[in-house]
Parts: structure tokens; C-alpha cells; sequence
């Protein structure tokens, strides 16, 4: 082995790498994916404002899940599942959609963000009675409501 | 060691092909490892009583080849047998190799292997598994500095130091590996320490034996002779080295015996197991251990293909000992309530079935083969083996 | 013990945040606790147990749930017990038992000698000193404060160790993909589950599911605070002879089992 048959080896792979970092700019650009388009929640207003929860609900879920697995601190309506009822998109039949359904509210941002989910490999992706479109009451009760936005705000100083 | 010199594997028509060859099995193997991730552990053959499968055979097996394989390098810098120093860098680019192969088949067979991260950082101190995630990453840190100390120049001088920190790693790897089985106390076919040796004793002959056929190897495809008369030592330390682990297998069945609430489990594998009992008397007893040391035990003149074969059956009779350990000890039924005869919608009472499937096979065969490929990479890459006649016995300093 | 969250779990590191959890979410679980105890059977509100404060405050170590099974009013061929399970916890058998969920089963016992059956359910026997923990590399097997015996779904990476060690069979790895599971009740394909005790439940202040279904037919289940010499439980348990099930390994399950 010469010392420029090794060097010739490193720029190919050296060359190799700016191609695909190079394409995959091109690719980004070229996609020009359109925003998501997020559903609407079926109840009035979040435990956090949007800002907070875009951030945040990763360790407020985080959070929340050792202190029920854990602890067995639980809060009335849940922690995932007050998300999941609270945000649950019709399939037009009267049920709702699973997380296979890119409608999914979880899916809309995480489809995007390209970001796996692992939440609903066990927890359920919707709720177990199906959304009342019209019934806008939420499902959380206030308690809950107050607990988690006492964490976010927590998070978000 | 100064008029040792090593040089790189040159390659060849011959080298390639076989590098392809098991190229081709380690795709097979990850692509058995995607089939079962995607589908689950249904398209197996492993179910709620056989958790663990062909895959864990091949694993163990794999892990345990991969610290015995560790002692010839041992037995030059810890033990001052000069003859072995040579094959130092060979035995441990194996035992990494090995250890890396065992390690990928046992990780690609969770349920969820893309949790490895959470197992990286959750450590529970109490489970024997968890020392050994410690362990083995561990091992392959010492043995890559034991290589690193063997082929610089300035640092030979520590190799004896780091040669011994390596083998009192690899004997508390092989007890480790050993004590997964040796700890569950309610299953009366493990529930025993003498495990720990077993696999100990184990690993010091199925090591050896990989060691011998892969120099064999390299001897005809790369022309590196190997000395007749080391060969020879080898081959009459593989006699004792199975020896042992039919003596230490001896003990942990006589040892059952005597125990009142596990004697049924020995007259099972020993006289009923079917399958169990045949792979135990025929192929391990047998095939693997009484012939070979009928061909090898107080001979001269031994030919080659006569080494070759005793070898191969060794394996062999190794691969059927651990699967029987494994598998037939995870059939047996565990005995919730003695003395009642048990029936239930879940096989209580009842020898599980267990027939492992092709994906199984193909993982288990992957990650031998990973284990071989990367060693032959390194051979390609660094200077593992002694030029030509270097390291025959006569000339060997 | 190393495990900041299982310590949590213990005397001290958890006391002060369960001490300061609002007025508001302390009275709204007081209601919930209440409103739980009023669907109850009849058989079972003679096992309601736990304040609201106890509900808020989550696991209490003071407390340790258990089971206590008479194998005598257990009725031969019935399942009323593995059905509510099942129906509860959203696990289904598909004829193929060595891969199906066995979360609970039904075991019928023949003495060889007098030719006499009896017939008991068996579960997650929630032991004081669980081999399925012990053996656990990531910690997701655990013991909860008040002794209920859980998988952590979050860090189980499916190895199976747990199922090796276990001396009760009663762990199932999930084989296959799931969809629909029960809010209450997460499990998914390649993760090791079992019995929970229905711990959704009984955090709630409300028998298991088990228990419950038992007591509308044979009353053959129980379930209170074994550690609480004044439960119901215990008082049984200190009156009559009972057993566990390889009670001789020492792991000092929380089921016990009378007439067997």
C-alpha cells in the first residue's frame, strides 16, 4: 500500500460525505414540505399555552409517567390519556383515528418534525369512547388542568 | 519475540470468497433480526415458556468461545509459555470478535433492541445482567489495550501486566455468564454455582478448539505452518480441557441428583428428555466428548484430518451441551405445587414445545459469521500472524 | 438503590412533594375516591380500603396489598376471574396458550394418592422479594411502595430475564402488535406484562377486577392490606392456616392461599 493510494482512498470517502450532506440540502429545499396542519382539541384550552406544550410535552409526559408508574401518583383523566381524549380527531364514522392515521393529532407535528413516537407502541392513540364532535366539555377536570399547568410553568422558568 | 516478525493477511481469490460468503450470512442474520422486530417474537419458535431460543444458544456459545479463545494469548504472557507468544495477537483479535457477535445476536433478539440506550443508562445493580453489559464492554476495552501493549514497541514491557488483567477479566466474564443460569433458583435444572465453572471449563475447550481450526485454516489458505509439535500440545490440552468440562458436568448432574426437589428434572434430561436426553448421551457425551479424546488421548502421528474432525466434533458436542442446558432446561416444567399432578390452560404440568424457526437460525448464524468476518478483517488490516515458519515450535525463542 | 425513582418510592424522598400537593387536587381526588366506592359490588365495599389522602399521595410503603385466595370456594371450570381480567386489562387468547398473555390462569390440582381436585387461580403472586426485580438489567421489573409488583414499560427492552426467573410463570411477553389497548391499562409487542393487581384500580381506592368479578359468584378472593393487622385480610390470615405457593424459596409472595 502506497501512501497515495491512501490518500486517494480518503478523498473519495471525504468526497463522498459532502455529496450526501450537499443532497441532502438540495432534497430539503426541493421537498419545501408544507406546514402541518394541526387539529383542533375537542375541549377549550390546553394546561399550557402552545408555545409551552410544543416545547415541553415531552417532559411534562416524561414526568408525569414515573410518577404514575412509579409512585402510583396519578391524576384524575390521566396524564397521556387526558391528551389523548382532550385531542382526539373523528374519522368520520364515529370513532376516532388511531396513530396509523397521519390525521393524528400527535402525527400531524411528528410526521413533520420527523420524530418517532414511542408512546403509543403500548399506551392507546385514542380514547376508549368515541369524541363527541359537538360536545365540547372538556374531559379534564379542573384539578388535573391545574397540576399539569402548575408543571409547565414550572418547565418553562 | 524480536525475530518474530508479523505481517498482514495478503487477501486472494480464496480469502475473498469466503469474506463474501459470510458477508452474504450477516445479512441473512440482520435481515432475520428486521423480520422478527417487525413482526415480534411470533414468528419464532421462542414463546412464554421457551423465552429464550436458538438465538441465546448461538450467543452463549458465541460468548463463550469468545473468552476461552483469550487463553492461548494467556497462556504466553501470564503463564511465560513462550511457544504460545506468537499466536497472542490472533487469539485476542478473536476473543473480541467473538464477544462482538455473541453480544449483537443477544441484542437484536430483545423486544425492543432500540431501547439499548435505556439499557446503557439504567443499570440495576442487583442483576447479574447488568454486570455483564459492564463486563463484557469491558472485556473488549481490556483486550483491545492488551493488543495495543503487544504491538507497540515502546509498551511491550507492560504486556505481561495487562496480559493478566485480561485473564482475571475473562474468568469473571465466563462465571458472569455462567451465573445468569446459576441464579434462578426456582427453575431446578439451573439453581446451581457449579454453572459458573461449567462454563469456565467450557469456554477453555470450545476457545481452544475455535483456535485450532482457524489456524488449521489459515495454514492451508495462507500458508502460515504451524509447528507439528505445538500442534500437538494443543490438541492434548483440548483432551484435558474437555475432560474437564465432562468432570464439572458430572458434578452439577450427581449434585442434582442428590437434591430431592430436582431429581426429576435429572431423570427427564438424563433418561426421558426425548430429544434432550440424545443430544446429552449421543452428541455432547459421545460425539463431543469420548470419541474425540479416543482419537486424540496418548496418540503420535495423528494425522491432520483426524485433528480436524476430533475438533469439529468437540463443537458440536459443545453447541448440543448448551443447548440443552438452555432450551431443555427452560422446557421442563416449573413445579408450582409438589406432589399434585397440575393441568391448566397454560401448559402447567406439561414439557413445553419448542421448535426453533428459520429466522432464529438465520440470527444465530449471523452473528457466528460476523464473528468471523470481522476477524478476518483484522487479519487483512494488521499484523496479527507470524511470517511464514516464525512461529513454529523449533524456532520460537 | 441506585434508582432515583424506586428510593423515591421509600420513607423519605417522596414525603414533602406528596405533602404539598394542592388543596384543590386533594379535595377533587377525596370526590373521585368517594364516587369509586359507590360502584363497588356489595361483596366488595367489605374490602374497601385507603383514604383520599393516601390516593393523592400515591404507593404508601405503610401499606402492602395482597390477595388471599380459598381454594375451597374456588369453583372447578370456572373463569370468571381470568375473563374480568382479561376484559379489564384488554388482553385476549388466540388458542395458542405458549404465546398468548397469561396475565392469570386457572390451575386444577389432582393429589395422586387420593384422587381429590381442586382448582385455584394464579397470578403475579407480588412477592416482598421479587426474583422477576432482582434479575431486571434496567430496572423496569420493580416492587411498588405498597408491594404491588410492576413492569415499567418505559425501560423494558424485552430481554426476558424476568420470565426466566420467575418462579410462577406468570409473565407473558407480548408476541405480537396490539392496537386499541385500555387507556388504563398500556402493554405492547415486545415488552414483558403481567398481573398489576389492577393497580389503576386500586389506586382509585377499588378492588381488582378479579376480586370484584369473584365476589358476585364463589367469594373466593380477597384482597386488603396484608401489612394492616386491623384489614379483613389479615384477620383471615391470622385465624386460619394458609400458604404460599413455593413458599420455601423465601420470596414471600403477597397471595396466599387457604384450604390447598
Amino acid at each position: 500500500m502506497s501512501e497515495r493510494s491512501s490518500l486517494e482512498r480518503l478523498l473519495l470517502v471525504v468526497s463522498l460525505l459532502v455529496m450526501t450532506v450537499l443532497a441532502g440540502i438540495i432534497g430539503a429545499h426541493a421537498g419545501e414540505v408544507p406546514l402541518p396542519a394541526v387539529p383542533k382539541a375537542t375541549a377549550g384550552s390546553c394546561v399550557a399555552p402552545p408555545e409551552v406544550m410544543r416545547r415541553s410535552h415531552m417532559s411534562m409526559l416524561q414526568h408525569g409517567r414515573d410518577l404514575s408508574v412509579r409512585q402510583g401518583e396519578r391524576i384524575d383523566g390521566g396524564r397521556l390519556t387526558g391528551c389523548v381524549n382532550c385531542h382526539a380527531v373523528s374519522d368520520g364514522k364515529g370513532g376516532a383515528v388511531t396513530v396509523s392515521s397521519p390525521q393524528h393529532f400527535c402525527r400531524a407535528c411528528h410526521d413533520y418534525a420527523a420524530v418517532k413516537i414511542d408512546c403509543f407502541e403500548c399506551h392507546a392513540s385514542r380514547p376508549e369512547q368515541a369524541p363527541k364532535a359537538s360536545d365540547a366539555s372538556p374531559d379534564v377536570p379542573a384539578s388535573a388542568h391545574a397540576a399539569l399547568a402548575d408543571y409547565a410553568k414550572e418547565i418553562a422558568r | 519475540m524480536a525475530n518474530v516478525v508479523y505481517t498482514e493477511c495478503r487477501g486472494g481469490q480464496r480469502f475473498w470468497t469466503l469474506f463474501a460468503g459470510l458477508v452474504v450470512l450477516v445479512m441473512i442474520g440482520a435481515v432475520s433480526a428486521l423480520y422478527m422486530e417487525h413482526e415480534g417474537h411470533i414468528v419464532t419458535g421462542m414463546s412464554n415458556e421457551i423465552v429464550w431460543g436458538l438465538p441465546h444458544v448461538f450467543a452463549v456459545f458465541l460468548i463463550v468461545i469468545a473468552s476461552g479463545v483469550l487463553n492461548i494469548a494467556s497462556l504466553g504472557s501470564v503463564f511465560g509459555e513462550m511457544h504460545y507468544k506468537p499466536k497472542a495477537r490472533l487469539s485476542g483479535v478473536l476473543a473480541i470478535t467473538f464477544l462482538v457477535g455473541g453480544l449483537a445476536i443477544l441484542v437484536l433478539d430483545l423486544g425492543r433492541p432500540d431501547r439499548l440506550t435505556v439499557a446503557m443508562t439504567n443499570y440495576n445493580f442487583r442483576s447479574i445482567f447488568a454486570w455483564n453489559v459492564i463486563l463484557y464492554s469491558g472485556f473488549i476495552g481490556v483486550v483491545i489495550a492488551y493488543l495495543v501493549v503487544q504491538m507497540t514497541k515502546a509498551w511491550v514491557k507492560f504486556t505481561p501486566y495487562v496480559g493478566l488483567a485480561a485473564f482475571l477479566w475473562r474468568l469473571t466474564l465466563t462465571t458472569g455468564t455462567g451465573s445468569i443460569f446459576g441464579f434462578l433458583m426456582a427453575r431446578s435444572p439451573y439453581a446451581s454455582a457449579v454453572l459458573a465453572p461449567l462454563f469456565i471449563a467450557m469456554s477453555l475447550a470450545y476457545g481452544l478448539a475455535v483456535f485450532i481450526l482457524i489456524r488449521l485454516a489459515l495454514e492451508t489458505s495462507a500458508s502460515r505452518a504451524l509447528g507439528e509439535e505445538l500442534l500437538q500440545r494443543l490438541m492434548r490440552l483440548l483432551v484435558i480441557f474437555i475432560g474437564s468440562v465432562l468432570y464439572f458436568s458430572g458434578v452439577f448432574h450427581f449434585t442434582s441428583i442428590y437434591t430431592a426437589w430436582r431429581v426429576d428434572w435429572e431423570a427427564y434430561l438424563l433418561l426421558d428428555g426425548g430429544l434432550y436426553s440424545l443430544l446429552f448421551w449421543g452428541v455432547y457425551v459421545l460425539v463431543g466428548t469420548l470419541i474425540p479424546m479416543a482419537m486424540l488421548y496418548g496418540r503420535t502421528g495423528v494425522t491432520r484430518q483426524r485433528e480436524i474432525l476430533a475438533t469439529v466434533m468437540v463443537l458440536l458436542g459443545g453447541f448440543a451441551h448448551i443447548y440443552v442446558i438452555i432450551i431443555g432446561g427452560q422446557a421442563y416444567p416449573l413445579k408450582l405445587f409438589p406432589g399434585y399432578e397440575v393441568t391448566s390452560s397454560f401448559n402447567d404440568g406439561v414439557v413445553a414445545r419448542y421448535v426453533p424457526s428459520l429466522p432464529e437460525l438465520g440470527l444465530g448464524l449471523g452473528g457466528a459469521a460476523l464473528a468471523l468476518a470481522m476477524a478476518m478483517m483484522a487479519m487483512r488490516l494488521f499484523r496479527l500472524l507470524p511470517k511464514g515458519n516464525g512461529e513454529s515450535y523449533g524456532t520460537a525463542p | 438503590m441506585t434508582d432515583r425513582s424506586q428510593s423515591c418510592g421509600g420513607s423519605c424522598g417522596c414525603k414533602p412533594e406528596a405533602e404539598t400537593v394542592d388543596e384543590s387536587r386533594r379535595g377533587f381526588l377525596a370526590g373521585a375516591a368517594a364516587a369509586g366506592a359507590t360502584v363497588l359490588a356489595p361483596g366488595v365495599t367489605l374490602y374497601a380500603y385507603g383514604t383520599a389522602e393516601a390516593a393523592a399521595a400515591g404507593a404508601d410503603p405503610k401499606k402492602r396489598w395482597g390477595l388471599l385466595i380459598d381454594v375451597s370456594k374456588c369453583v372447578e371450570g370456572c373463569t370468571g376471574c381470568v375473563t374480568a381480567c382479561q376484559t379489564e386489562n384488554g388482553w385476549k387468547t388466540t388458542g395458542k396458550p405458549a404465546t398468548d398473555p397469561q396475565w392469570i390462569r386457572k390451575v386444577t390440582l389432582r393429589d395422586p394418592k387420593s384422587g381429590a381436585t381442586r382448582s385455584a387461580p394464579v397470578m403475579c403472586q407480588h412477592c416482598a422479594e421479587p426474583p422477576c426485580a432482582d434479575v431486571c438489567p434496567t430496572g423496569a421489573s420493580f416492587k411498588r411502595a405498597d408491594g404491588i409488583v410492576l413492569v415499567d414499560r418505559h425501560r423494558c427492552i424485552g430481554c426476558r430475564y424476568c420470565m426466566m426467573a420467575c418462579p410462577y410463570k406468570a409473565r407473558s411477553f407480548v408476541h405480537e402488535a396490539l392496537e386499541d389497548q385500555k387507556p388504563h391499562a398500556p402493554r405492547g409487542m415486545g415488552t414483558v406484562e403481567g398481573c398489576t393487581l389492577c393497580v389503576h384500580r386500586v389506586d382509585k381506592g377499588v378492588a381488582p377486577a378479579c376480586v370484584e368479578a369473584c365476589a358476585q359468584t364463589a367469594g373466593a378472593i380477597m384482597f386488603g392490606d396484608i401489612a394492616d393487622p386491623k384489614s379483613e385480610i389479615s384477620k383471615v390470615i391470622a385465624t386460619y392456616a394458609t400458604m404460599q405457593i413455593r413458599g420455601d424459596l423465601g420470596v414471600d409472595p403477597g397471595v396466599r392461599y387457604r384450604n390447598l
